[in-house]
């Protein structure tokens, strides 16, 4: 389409509902991410307190077994691919091409065909619920109950398909945001310059294009089995059940640094600038993270310990896992290193961002716990594990992510969000997590499985329940005062300015929000901390010198995505009529694309 | 050795109860913990609460380090008015290289004994070891003894003293046999056996469950293992081999109750004997074996007491107690449950 004048504010040039459906811009499109993955963080938190009421006490009666099941798939299956996930997205696209000098991503349109796709893939996940068929066999979907034969409801489908089309987001992102980072460095913009965040989105973007296909594979033979009666999961036909599980877990393990990496991304930028130091053992801090990314490739049975893969297998694998805590260990010494000596200023994103520290150290060290495979056959599958995993995503990840809300959200909007109510937020939801899921250790090490809708009040564990359900609530509380938060600053808030916190990276170089350009000059830089280094990068003024192209929107990506979700739609029908249709749809949008006159 | 190591144990079951002590006092208290593998009565379930203990504590000496050096790091350098920027230290090798040692070390002292468990289990003799199938079943479980051609369900009766070789398959999908005092856990897969072995060493009553994810009523796959003297255990045999009361033998309310186990029902499915097998009277293998199910100690897959009341309620209307069950409402009259509760509890 035709390229526009540069306008000085992204935010405000277009506030038009097609100018947002049609949009390539990177930042507009992370801020898409950023709400509809909120959205979601909204509803499977909503789950996850439907399902602490439930557990609340023993032998309770306030969902059916079938809704629990649903609540406990949805949950996991929505935390990590509708919320967890493209949060992180969201912070990539805003602050990636910020980060390393360019004026967007390496192709703006492709990117927001992941965001359609990922935000229509959602949709169809969540449409399950209105047809009382919700994916109902765990994020896991262990084979055979998914078969037709356990399993006979679309709500497999649902879920099958569903996670097929947000793989394709996700791969289109990650190659994305690897050909952009890559190539579109601005000048003295080195790898190892590169600011931790974008490092550590780099490698988790190698993790995705790796992992992802095969979570692919292993669900097209799933669909297979569903839909043409194919036996890759029917051991009475020569099939294998750990096929399923050696495959979900091949991507399933990799997918965990997935979610952990990009937040120890957004803790090693939030720490050195609250630190007011530069952030100790840069390098070492990037190759752990290589490390963890490359190590976490060849550990994915320590979920199958309890499977019986064998002595041999068992040995490999526990020492392999376990190999994961040094690399993780270092970077937790560094962070500590960081904060040493330095002037802390104990801001709601550094409060997050030590949380993390804490919280994080607490899931590595319950990981240590089981990843020796004959403590394991105790702990596994029991609330032990849901403790751990907790501790990792919500303690780690999440509280990670919420740092970054805090930090980056006066360069996104231009004003700051409140202090008051963000420490508030923490402190909650800080008080709250430790109560839900500390009592949870013992809670498994007392006998209670994961995944039961109902306990026996004889197991003893009733009063620790109710413990964890009051944490779960004030989770829920905090999350509402964030939300409150957002509302009260989006008028009140204090304006920002460039840089509010004396951050020392590019981001922070340009006015906030940044203008549609990002740069009014592409910067050069000769320092890793371009912003806290005298002459270390040319001045950006805050008018261009000369007018700026920047290409303008285009509606095929938009299409393109309802059409490859129309086609997983028909397929879940078994109407071929309506996969052809929209397999059409896709196939003219993306004809229509590639020809498209797009200037960058 | 193993003086000290079961005195070690004690100090760290002091420990832990003294933290569960501190929950419960928040939460109320509660207990005994029936499924608990805090208090393991078998070698086995000893080496496995053994090396948890030991990475255990190298946790809290990590986590302690962590935190007290977050906390004091926090506290001291917290930034105080009209302090000049810090010197801006980008790294130090020798403390790169340092902390990149010490937690290898720590995974070297925890993998070495990691190992040697492994590789002790592995090579657990079984050569006099009694032999049990267990098949799970959605949402049940069936024992088999070969070598007494015993087949029973949901109450798993052992002797104390003699190494047991539980091997374990499913009839339908995944489902994990935990067994928390006694044995761990191992998964239960169509088309493939796992074995679980040890030798229980305490008489007593001990409480299991289903650990995966097996469909609707996964919470409700419970069971209960019974260890007996080897002569009780002689007699739990005797008593299991010997064959169901004769109908001659039955009142007159239990041969009613008889009468309504055999009815062909429409559909056909609806009756007993499809599914459910008593010797000399029906050979249904989908459901549990029932011969002998009034010395039961639950029915419905280990959640009710086997009363009659239970009983009851459980066939007027399966699902209720046990959401998703495979044995249908088969519309039973009153009369005719008050019939079958007499008559199946006469099964002893």
């Amino acid at each position: 389409m035709e390229a526009t004048a540069a306008t000085p504010d992204s935010l405000e040039s277009s506030s038009r509902l097609w100018s947002w459906i049609t949009t390539t811009d990177h930042k507009r499109i992370g801020i898409l991410y950023g709400a509809t993955a909120f959205v979601f963080l909204l509803i499977g938190g909503l789950e996850a307190m439907l399902i602490r009421w439930q557990l609340m006490k023993p032998d309770n009666d306030f969902v059916s077994a079938e809704t629990f099941s649903e609540l406990f798939t949805m949950h996991g299956t929505t935390m990590i691919f509708l919320a967890l996930m493209p949060l992180s997205a969201a912070f990539f696209n805003f602050i990636i091409p910020l980060q390393i000098g360019a004026r967007d991503v390496a192709f703006p349109r492709l990117n927001a065909f992941s965001y359609w796709v990922f935000l229509l893939g959602g949709l169809f996940l969540n449409a399950s619920f209105l047809f009382g068929a919700a994916p109902d066999a765990g994020w896991f979907g262990y084979a055979n109950l998914t078969s037709i034969q356990y399993s006979p409801g679309v709500n497999i489908d649902f879920w099958a398909m569903g996670l097929q089309i947000l793989g394709i987001a996700s791969l289109a992102a990650a190659f994305n945001f690897i050909a952009t980072i890559i190539n579109m460095r601005a000048p003295g913009m080195k790898l190892m310059r590169m600011p931790v965040f974008t490092w550590m989105a780099f490698i988790t973007q190698f993790i995705i294009v790796t992992a992802f296909p095969v979570i692919t594979v292993a669900l097209v033979f799933l669909m297979f089995d569903r839909m043409f009666g194919a036996n890759f999961y029917n051991p009475n036909a020569g099939g294998d059940l750990l096929l399923w599980q050696h495959l979900f877990w091949l991507f399933g393990h990799p997918e965990v640094y997935i979610l952990i990496l990009p937040t120890m991304g957004m803790v090693s930028e939030i720490l050195p600038t609250f630190s007011r130091k530069p952030l100790f053992g840069y390098p070492v801090i990037v190759y752990s993270g290589i490390l963890i990314g490359t190590i976490g490739w060849g550990v994915w049975s320590h979920h199958m310990f309890a499977t019986g893969i064998g002595a041999a297998a068992d040995t490999y694998f526990g020492a392999a896992s376990m190999l994961i805590a040094i690399p993780t260990g270092v970077k937790i010494f560094n962070w500590i290193a960081t904060m040493w000596g330095g002037k802390i200023r104990f801001t709601t994103p550094m409060l997050f961002s030590i949380a993390f520290i804490m919280l994080f150290t607490i899931g590595g060290i319950s990981g240590v716990m089981h990843a020796s495979p004959p403590t394991d056959l105790q702990q596994t599958d029991t609330y032990f594990v849901v403790a751990h995993l907790h501790y990792v995503l919500f303690g780690g990840a999440f509280m990670g992510i919420f740092g970054a809300i805090y930090y980056w959200w006066p360069k996104v909007f231009g004003r700051l969000l409140n202090e008051r109510l963000g420490k508030l937020h923490f402190w909650l939801a800080f008080i709250g997590l430790n109560l839900t899921f500390f009592p949870m250790h013992f809670i498994g090490m007392l006998g209670m499985p994961r995944r039961v809708y109902t306990y026996s009040a004889e197991l003893g564990v009733g009063g620790m329940n109710l413990a964890a359900t009051i944490g779960a609530l004030t989770i829920g509380f905090s999350t509402l005062v964030l939300v409150y938060n957002i509302w009260h600053t989006a008028a009140r808030g204090e304006r920002a300015g460039k840089n509010p916190w004396g951050a020392a990276t590019l981001e922070w170089a340009m006015s906030s929000p940044p203008p549609v350009y990002n740069f009014s000059v592409i910067p050069e830089v000769t320092s890793r901390l371009p912003l806290w280094t005298v002459g270390g990068m040319n001045e950006i003024p805050d008018v261009p010198p000369e007018p700026i192209h920047v290409p303008g929107g285009s509606y095929w990506p938009v299409l393109a995505a309802l059409g490859l979700v129309g086609f997983f739609t028909g397929a879940l029908m078994h109407s071929l009529w309506v996969a052809i249709a929209a397999a059409v749809v896709l196939a003219v949008s993306v004809f229509k694309w590639a020809f498209e006159p797009f200037e960058m | 050795m193993n003086l000290d190591r079961r005195s070690f144990r004690r100090a760290n079951q002091l420990a832990v109860l003294a933290s569960a002590a501190l929950l419960l006092g928040l939460a109320g208290c509660q207990g005994p913990f029936p499924q608990s593998t805090f208090s393991a009565t078998t070698e086995l379930g000893e080496d496995l609460s053994g090396l948890f203990w030991m990475i255990f504590w190298w946790g809290v000496a990590v986590f302690a380090v962590v935190q007290v050096g977050l906390i004091y790091v926090m506290i001291r350098f917290r930034a105080r008015p009209d302090q000049p920027d810090p010197a801006p230290i980008h790294g130090h090798t020798a403390l790169e290289i340092a902390w990149t040692l010490a937690p290898a070390m720590i995974i070297i002292f925890i993998a070495v004994p990691t190992i040697q468990v492994i590789w002790k289990e592995a090579g657990t003799d079984t050569a006099n070891a009694l032999q049990v199938q267990v098949i799970g079943h959605q949402w049940w479980w069936e024992y088999r003894y070969p070598e007494y051609g015993i087949v029973t369900a949901n109450d798993l009766h052992l002797p104390q003293g003699r190494p047991v070789e539980l091997q374990l398959t499913s009839a339908d999908v995944i489902h994990s046999f935990w067994l928390p005092r006694l044995a761990g856990k191992r998964d239960m897969i169509l088309g493939r056996t796992n074995r679980l072995v040890f030798t229980p060493d305490s008489v007593g009553e001990f409480w299991g469950q289903c650990a995966e994810y097996c469909g609707t009523s996964h919470a409700n796959m419970r069971f209960r293992a019974f260890v007996h003297t080897p002569a009780d255990f002689d007699s739990w045999v005797a008593e299991q081999t010997s064959a169901p009361a004769a109908e001659e033998t039955l009142n007159d309310l239990e041969r009613r109750g008889l009468a309504a186990y055999r009815e062909v029902r429409t559909p056909a499915s609806n009756s007993c004997i499809a599914c459910h097998a008593i010797q000399g009277v029906s050979a249904g293998v989908l459901g549990p074996n029932l011969n002998h199910m009034g010395g039961r100690s639950t029915v419905a897959g280990g959640t009710l007491e086997n009363t009659a009341e239970n009983l009851a309620a459980w066939l007027r209307d399966p699902a209720a107690v046990k959401p998703g069950s495979l044995m249908p409402n088969t519309g039973l009259t009153e009369s005719e449950i008050a019939a079958l509760v007499a008559y199946l509890q006469s099964l002893r």
